[in-house]
C-alpha cells in the first residue's frame, strides 16, 4: 500500500465538505425563504441625502454627462475619466428610448429555458450564492463614435467617444449557472431578454456564454446602478454593447441565432453592394486623445501630457502610438499599468506645444496585432470614399478610424477627420 | 483474469462521478418553473416557426388593431413618427447610397415580425396580445408591404412560408457560419 490517501479517505473528505456545503445551505436558504430578506446584515436606514452614511463629490466639480435630445441617454464626460474606471455616475446609458427600470431586486427572477435538461427560475439571492467573480471591463455602443448621429454637435471628445465607458463589474459567470441548467447537445445560441418595456433581447453564442460572460449584479464595489440594468444585467466582455442586456429576466437556449428585429435590422452593417454583414459581434480596436480634445483650450505654449484611452474586444492593447503632426510622424505612448484584456487602458505621452497649429491623433494594436484603421483604411474596408460617412443617411456602426484634434494658433481644438 | 471486489469499488468510484455528477447541478440552487412561470415568461419561436401558437388573422382584422395599438408610435399609415420606426415602404433603396430598411425591404425572415409583436409590442404593455391579434398584426404589416394578400390568412402554418424578398441580402449566408466567424470586428473586409 502506498501513502496516497485511499479513495475512501479521499471520500469521506469530499462527503464532509458536501456536508458542510449542504448544512451551510440550509441555514441561507432558511433566511432566503423568508421573502424580503436578504444575506446582508440589517442596517439602519440612512436618509438618502445623509452624506456621512453615502458620500458625494466636492461641489466644486462639474463633470457631467450629457443629454441625446429627447432620449434618456446620455453621452459620459469621457474626456474627464482619469485613470480607466468610469464612476458609476457617469457610465454612458444608451437604451433606444427606454426609461430605465425601477426593480425590487426581491421581486426579479431570471429564468433559464430552451435547451436544457432542468430549467431553472433564479431569485437574486440564488444568484448572489454561486460562486463570484469581479471583472475589469469596458462596454462600448455599436453606435459610438458613428459619424452619422448627431452630426450637428459633433465636436467634443464626448459627444464622439462618450458611449464607452470601463468598470469593475462583479457577478456570477454565466456558464456556472448553464451547467446548473444542464445545456443539452447541440445547443449552439442563447437568447438574452430584458424585464424592460419592450423586452430588449439580443442573441449570444454558447461559446461566448461558456467563455468569459457573466450575470453581472455588481458595478464599481456597489450594486449595479439602475440605468445600468439593476438588479442584474448580461456582460459579454468586448461584444456590442447592446448585447449587455439589462434587467436581464430570461434566457432561452436553442441552436440558431434568435434573429432579433435589431439583429435583422439596424445592426446589420449594410454595405455599397446591398449586402449586409450581420452579427459583428466584437467590437474593434478604437482610441482617442482625450486631453486635449474637440472643444477644448490650451491656455499658453509649453509642456502639456497628451493623454487618452485605448480599448478593443479582441483582448490587451499592446501599442498606442501618438502623432502631433498630423499623421507623417508617429511615436510609441506609455502604457499606464494595469493594462488588462478587454478593458480602457490609459496611455500618456509628453508634449510641448511650440504654439503653431499641430494635428494630434492616436492608433492602437492590440494582442492580436489588429490595428486601428485610418479613415481611408476603414472607407476602403467599406468599398467608399472617406466622404460617404459624412453624406450617407445609412446607419454607420463599428466606426473605428484614427481621430485627428487640430490645435489652432490659440489654442482652440477642433474635430478635423473629415479634413484630412 | 478475475474481477475482485476492490476492483468493482474502484470501477464505482470512476464511473459514478462522472456519470452523475457530470449531468447533475453542483449548487442545487434555483427552482423548477411551473406551466404558469413557463406560459406568464413566454419564449421565442424560432425560424422554422414550429412552436407558433394556435391561432389566425387577417390584414382587414389587423388594421383595426394597428389603428388603436400600434398607430400612435408608428403612425396611421406605419410609415413611423419619432416614437417608432418606419415598417412598410423601402422597395428598391437597399443597395443605394441611402437605404430605407423596413421589415419589407430588409428583413429576411417573416417569423422575427411575429417574435417582436408578441413579445415587445405595444411598448409599455408588452406581453398583452393574445395569439389571433399577433397573427393579424403580422399579416397587415405584410399586406402594407405587398408581401401577402389582404385577405390572406396568416397562421402557424403560413407564416413560416411567407418568402422576405431581402433573404438573400445577408452575409454569411448561411447560419451555422455566423458562429464560427472568427473575425468579428467592425474593421473586417
Amino acid at each position: 500500500m502506498d501513502n496516497r490517501p485511499t479513495g475512501r479517505r479521499r471520500f469521506l473528505k469530499n462527503g464532509v465538505a458536501l456536508a458542510r456545503f449542504g448544512l451551510a445551505g440550509l441555514a441561507i436558504g432558511g433566511a432566503r425563504s423568508a421573502r424580503g430578506q436578504t444575506n446582508g446584515s440589517e442596517t439602519a436606514a440612512a436618509s438618502p441625502k445623509d452624506l456621512r452614511a453615502y458620500g458625494e463629490r466636492s461641489r466644486f466639480e462639474t463633470s457631467a454627462r450629457t443629454y441625446v435630445s429627447g432620449e434618456p441617454n446620455t453621452y459620459a464626460p469621457i474626456q474627464d475619466y482619469d485613470g480607466i474606471i468610469t464612476p458609476s455616475s457617469l457610465h454612458y446609458v444608451f437604451t433606444r428610448g427606454i426609461t430605465p427600470m425601477d426593480i425590487d431586486p426581491r421581486e426579479h427572477r431570471l429564468l433559464i429555458h430552451g435547451m436544457v435538461d432542468r430549467p431553472l427560475i433564479f431569485t437574486m439571492d440564488d444568484l448572489k450564492r454561486f460562486p463570484a467573480v469581479s471583472r475589469i471591463h469596458f462596454i462600448e455602443c455599436v453606435a459610438n463614435t458613428a459619424p452619422t448621429r448627431g452630426r450637428a454637435n459633433y465636436e467634443t471628445v464626448q459627444e464622439r467617444f462618450g458611449k464607452s465607458s470601463c468598470s469593475e463589474w462583479t457577478g456570477v459567470p454565466l456558464s456556472t449557472v448553464l451547467k446548473e441548467c444542464g445545456v443539452k447537445k447541440g445547443a449552439s445560441w442563447l437568447l438574452a431578454e430584458s424585464a424592460d418595456k419592450i423586452r430588449h433581447s439580443m442573441s449570444i453564442t454558447m461559446e461566448k456564454a461558456m467563455d468569459d460572460a457573466l450575470l453581472a449584479y455588481g458595478q464599481n464595489g456597489e450594486a449595479v446602478r439602475p440605468d445600468q440594468g439593476y438588479p442584474l444585467r448580461l456582460l459579454v466582455p468586448g461584444w456590442e454593447g447592446v448585447r449587455n442586456v439589462k434587467w436581464l429576466s430570461r434566457i432561452q437556449v436553442g441552436d440558431t441565432p434568435f434573429m432579433t428585429h435589431i439583429e435583422i435590422g439596424t445592426n446589420a452593417s449594410l454595405r455599397k453592394d446591398g449586402k449586409a454583414r450581420w452579427f459583428n459581434l466584437e467590437m474593434g480596436p478604437k482610441s482617442v486623445i482625450t486631453r486635449p480634445s474637440g472643444g477644448q483650450r490650451l491656455l499658453d505654449k509649453g509642456f502639456h501630457e497628451i493623454t487618452g484611452l485605448a480599448w478593443s474586444g479582441g483582448g490587451a492593447i499592446r501599442k498606442v502610438e501618438v502623432s502631433t503632426d498630423g499623421g507623417r510622424t508617429w511615436n510609441d505612448a506609455q502604457l499606464q499599468e494595469p493594462v488588462l484584456r478587454i478593458a480602457h487602458t490609459r496611455f500618456r505621452f509628453p508634449w510641448k506645444w511650440n504654439g503653431e497649429e499641430a494635428v494630434l491623433q492616436s492608433r492602437c494594436t492590440d494582442e492580436r496585432g489588429i490595428v486601428q484603421p485610418s479613415l481611408v483604411e476603414f472607407a476602403n474596408i467599406w468599398g467608399v470614399k472617406p466622404d460617404y460617412f459624412r453624406t450617407t443617411t445609412n446607419s454607420v456602426i463599428h466606426f473605428n478610424p484614427i481621430q485627428p484634434w487640430k490645435v489652432t494658433r490659440e489654442g482652440s481644438v477642433k474635430n478635423v477627420i473629415w479634413e484630412v | 483474469m478475475s474481477f475482485g471486489k476492490s476492483d468493482f469499488i474502484l470501477l464505482l468510484m470512476t464511473l459514478v462521478p462522472l456519470t452523475v455528477l457530470a449531468q447533475s447541478p453542483v449548487y442545487n440552487l434555483g427552482r423548477s418553473p411551473t406551466a404558469d412561470d413557463s406560459r406568464a415568461m413566454g419564449s421565442f419561436v424560432d425560424l422554422s416557426g414550429k412552436d407558433l401558437p394556435p391561432g389566425r388573422g387577417t390584414a382587414i382584422e389587423g388594421a383595426k388593431i394597428f389603428a388603436q395599438k400600434c398607430a400612435a408610435c408608428h403612425g396611421l399609415d406605419a410609415e413611423g413618427t419619432r416614437a417608432g420606426p418606419r415598417l412598410v415602404g423601402g422597395k428598391g433603396t437597399i443597395g443605394t447610397a441611402d437605404p430605407v430598411r423596413t421589415i419589407g425591404s430588409f428583413w429576411p425572415f417573416s417569423t422575427p415580425i411575429w417574435n417582436t409583436i408578441n413579445r415587445s409590442m405595444p411598448a409599455g404593455q408588452a406581453g398583452s396580445l393574445k395569439p389571433d391579434e399577433v397573427y393579424a398584426l403580422t399579416a397587415f404589416i405584410l399586406y402594407r408591404n405587398d408581401l401577402i394578400k389582404e385577405g390572406d390568412v396568416i397562421d402557424a402554418k403560413t407564416l413560416p412560408k411567407v418568402q422576405m424578398p431581402n433573404r438573400d441580402g445577408f452575409t454569411p449566408a448561411r447560419l451555422e457560419d455566423i458562429n464560427r466567424m472568427r473575425c468579428r470586428v467592425g474593421t473586417c473586409p
